[in-house]
């Protein structure tokens, strides 16, 4: 037998090497958007209503006008005057950047002030007089659509409810004919609760108005710069090609970095207004309290099977929580992202879910933290639901899951709700997660303590996720297909620039795309340098988000290091004065059929194709290339993972005791930096399950505002992870390779809730939502759980 | 107020506001951005620098409160020979991913190896306990100062 622990570390052809990218953050020499200094900046911060919904009498700026460092206060009516004050969210809702008529959560945007110091900015904040008339807030989703609830959205035309959609995927017929006939059905309600993903770097912008070029200079954090200028261009009427935006590096994004910022446009406009650099950055409440969260999926899950462990189908309802504005970001055409993947990893007969999503007086987004679009409430789902079904039917949730797991020869596998998994090879992976965890001794060790009144947990999940949009045809966001570019300047000595559309934001793209290239043309990733986040050097692309750099662009990079190849093909055998078929690729160069010591590589080639070489007809000089890549089909990485969690019932209080997972995302590039995401997402699991919520009181105010109140994991909450890898290449990515990014955090958090409801299990506990906290333990135990999304008295 | 701050050996003085936080003074003021600030509230150590022999959380010390005493941020780590083994062993073991906190991170562990050059696993998690991390899981962190351990005893 293989083994894959060996394998993973080692990596296939690409290689585990340390990040090109480490020398500057080791020696504090990135550059991130605060580190961004021009002669003559101001400095913006913003005033936010402490009110979640109350009308606006009045708005007085006058002795914020008056202090003397300040240089210019917004206000809504100021945008109003501009056509500004209100933009467009990437879900075609609108959204306002500075409040007008209402607030509509507490932190909303109401005035930006520029300053010459930060300080002096944030002095001037206290300075302005906002008189309000306060409103009822609806805080509790589940009431937003009552008679009586407050109109959260009145100021949309017509509008008198607060229902932003409802949507369905599967067969309803189908499904509830499984369902009436099935032995065995179980159900569940659960909530997702509001999270977010508080990156380390919160959100700013230096925006640099020229009024002599008519160039409008943006350093922002921005996961999708091009997008970004596209939307700019709409909103602001400016030419596109006048706006440059350079996203830096970046301090983490996942997903919170997606969309446009009210702060971001206050800045621009401040820029314009003042003639001066402005720059804008938001400090850890406002980080936390108004941009994009993630989940908030109110849901119930039903599950039927047959009495011998057979699973035959899955229904769902889901109550979607998007806050004051719809401002997620994810294709346009899937409102609920691609929750509809909550079939799961299994072999159903049928599926249907609806889901409803309405607006609430909280800040708005929904789809972000690392979530896939969705899978991550998709995954959480049904892999409770199959823990219940395994507790019901006395069966092992092991093996119930490797009863029903696709196996490798049905894919490619259409799902009940029509994704078409590309490739896998589930019950591989999932006997290597519990070969890892040593299952079986496990289990007796759980039985001999639970003997003595010890409580262990040992939890799976089983994840499948569908990455890297689109295909075009299928997918976009505001019209903009997710198609993204590369392009690949070959310079006469042989060393290679790759531009990408694609940002990293410590994923270590530098790294991995100059491992791609070098692969394709015979490099070393030294001879390949990566240029990303800056709209005038890179071709155009809808940015890094949905773990979609590596499927997407990745494949982009490939194809255009293939165009080199071919036409280096052409050249060379101008060079050796042969036919391009006497030439062969192998080990790196063109080499002669049969007499492979004769070949000429990349680098003698592009010197030849800069020379004075005479060229075949229509061979154009030099090398470049360029390429956009439209994916056929999404890729679906998919792993098991087993959590085994200690719990004391007299406090509550959980530790997770060790981590395994095995991931299969298609051929690895740079196993280090792959094991690396994957360590973060468990980090992810372990908080959402045990600590992370954003929850409001009945006023509607956040009470998550502050890493004092938003509890993320430390050292000593994390595990050691421990990991295994299989390899099942994905059949229509160029290179095999899948996505990554957002895998575990994605299937890890199900893992650590089924642990520790199974080491509960003695209790008689069934279910207990997150975050599971030593009080939400502890009442769980005493069955008398609560609500973990709302402090009400 | 009028502060003398030494900075990586090199003297600094600057008339500041009472108020100004030593953050601020060292990325505003004295050009050194390699601190980060993260969280306003003590949380995330992405501030974290030497005052005298002592990591401290920068957002929450006042400028003129480093006056007269000695202050070492990550550009002081290391030298142009060479960088120390806590950077080494961060670029080996993938210790990084966005870079944020590994500024931070670094000069925790500085502090630790001169303190306890042989530290276990659990020392070191508990050392850089009161610093967030939100790329790495921490792992990849702790294996690095393990390996400087292993490798360059004091730097």
């Amino acid at each position: 037998m293989i083994d894959h622990r060996q394998e993973h570390h080692e990596g296939g052809p690409y290689g585990a090497i340390p990040r090109k990218e480490d020398a500057r953050f080791v020696r504090g020499q990135g550059t991130f958007v605060d580190d961004i200094s021009l002669p003559g900046m101001l400095h913006g911060a913003i005033l936010r209503s402490p009110l979640a919904h109350a009308r606006i009498i009045s708005v007085d700026a006058t002795a914020a006008l008056a202090h003397p460092k300040v240089e210019a206060v917004l206000t809504g009516a100021d945008l109003a005057e501009r056509g500004l004050a209100w933009m467009p969210t990437l879900s075609g809702d609108v959204q306002a950047v500075l409040a007008t008529d209402k607030v509509r959560f507490q932190g909303q945007e109401l005035a930006f002030v520029v300053a010459r110091d930060r300080y002096a900015a944030r002095d001037a904040l206290e300075l302005i007089a906002v008189e309000y008339e306060p409103l009822p807030p609806l805080v509790d989703a589940k009431t937003a659509l009552a008679e009586d609830a407050p109109l959260v959205r009145d100021d949309l035309p017509g509008r008198t409810g607060n229902r932003i959609f409802d949507w369905t995927a599967g067969d309803k017929t189908a499904t509830d004919a499984v369902f009436s006939t099935a032995d065995v059905t179980v159900s569940c309600d659960m909530i997702y609760p509001r999270s977010h993903p508080a990156p380390l770097e919160t959100c700013g912008i230096v925006a640099a108005w020229d009024d002599v070029t008519g160039r409008l200079t943006l350093w922002s954090t921005s996961q999708a710069p091009h997008a970004h200028r596209t939307m700019y261009a709409l909103i602001t009427r400016l030419p596109e090609h006048k706006i440059r935006i350079v996203s830096p590096d970046l301090g983490g994004g996942f997903g919170n970095k997606v969309p446009v910022y009210p702060g971001y446009l206050c800045a621009i406009a401040a820029s314009i207004v003042t003639r001066r650099p402005v720059k804008w950055v938001e400090d850890r409440s406002e980080n936390l309290m108004s941009t994009t969260f993630a989940r908030d999926y109110h849901m119930h899950g039903e599950i039927a099977a047959t009495a011998d462990g057979r699973i035959l189908g899955l229904r769902a309802g889901v109550l979607a929580d998007h806050g004051a504005f719809n401002a997620t970001a994810q294709p346009a055409r899937y409102p609920a992202g691609f929750f509809h993947i909550f079939t799961g990893s299994y072999d159903l007969e049928a599926a249907f879910c609806e889901v409803t999503g309405v607006y609430t007086n909280k800040a708005p987004g929904g789809v972000a933290y690392s979530c896939s679009f969705r899978v991550t409430e998709a995954v959480y789902l049904v892999e409770r639901l199959v823990d219940m079904l395994a507790r019901k039917l006395g069966m092992d949730p092991a093996q119930l899951r490797m009863r029903n797991l696709l196996r490798p020869e049905q894919f490619p596998y259409t799902c009940a709700t029509g994704w078409q998994y590309d490739s896998g090879d589930y019950p591989r992976a999932l006997a290597l997660a519990m070969d890892i965890a040593g299952y079986d001794e496990l289990r007796r060790e759980q039985a001999e303590r639970r003997s003595r009144g010890e409580y262990m947990g040992i939890g799976i999940s089983f994840f499948t996720e569908g990455v890297g949009a689109g295909p075009r045809a299928h997918m976009d966001i505001l019209g903009l297909a997710m198609v993204d570019g590369a392009d690949l300047r070959v310079h006469p000595t042989g060393k290679v620039v790759l531009a990408v559309s694609v940002q990293t934001q410590g994923q270590g793209h530098e790294t991995t795309f100059a491992q791609i290239v070098a692969h394709e043309l015979g490099l070393t990733p030294d001879d390949v340098e990566v240029v990303h986040g800056d709209t005038d050097r890179t071709p155009f692309g809808l940015g890094t988000y949905g773990s979609r750099s590596t499927p997407v662009s990745g494949a982009a990079a490939v194809m255009a290091a293939r165009k080199v190849r071919d036409r280096a093909r052409l050249v060379a055998a101008a060079m050796l004065e042969l036919s391009p078929d006497d030439l062969e690729w192998a080990d790196g160069k063109w080499r002669v059929r049969g007499d492979p010591d004769r070949g000429a590589g990349i680098a003698e080639i592009a010197m030849a194709a800069h020379s004075s070489l005479e060229l075949p007809d229509g061979v154009e000089s030099h090398l470049d290339a360029s390429a956009v890549y439209n994916p056929p089909n999404l890729t679906f990485p998919f792993g098991a993972y087993i959590c085994v969690t200690d719990v004391d019932p007299a406090t509550g209080e959980v530790k997770v005791r060790r981590f395994i997972a095995v991931d299969d995302c298609g051929v690895r590039i740079n196993p280090m930096i792959v094991e690396g995401q994957v360590h973060r997402g468990l980090a992810d699991g372990v908080g959402m399950a045990l600590m992370q919520a954003i929850v409001f009181d009945e006023s509607g105010n956040c009470l998550g505002g502050s890493f004092m109140d938003y509890l993320l994991p430390t050292a000593l909450e994390c595990p050691s992870p421990e990991l295994g890898a299989t390899v099942t290449p994905s059949p229509h990515h160029p290179i095999g390779a899948k996505g990554i990014g957002e895998s575990a955090t994605v299937g890890s958090p199900p893992a650590v809730v089924n642990s520790v409801v199974d080491a509960l299990a003695p209790f008689g506990v069934t279910h207990a939502d997150m975050p599971l906290t030593p009080a939400n333990v502890w009442r769980a135990i005493q069955g008398r759980p609560v609500r973990p999304d709302l402090a009400l008295s | 107020m009028k502060v003398t701050v030494t900075v990586n050996n090199a003297e600094y003085v600057r008339d500041v506001e009472p108020r100004l936080l030593l953050i601020h003074l060292l990325r505003d003021e004295l050009g050194l951005t390699g601190s980060h600030w993260g969280c306003d509230t003590s949380n995330c150590g992405a501030c974290v620098v030497w005052l005298d022999e002592t990591p401290v959380k920068s957002c929450t010390v006042l400028a003129v409160m480093a006056d007269g005493r000695r202050v070492m941020t990550v550009e002081g780590l290391g030298s142009r020979a060479g960088l120390d083994p806590v950077q080494q062993g961060f670029t080996q073991c993938h210790g990084l991913q966005c870079g944020f906190c590994t500024p931070g991170m670094m000069l925790t562990a500085r502090w630790l190896l001169d303190h306890n050059p042989d530290p276990s696993a659990a020392e070191v998690r508990e050392a850089i306990s009161g610093q967030i991390c939100r790329c790495t899981g921490y792992e990849n962190i702790v294996r690095a100062v393990l390996w400087a351990a292993k490798n360059g005893g004091t730097g």
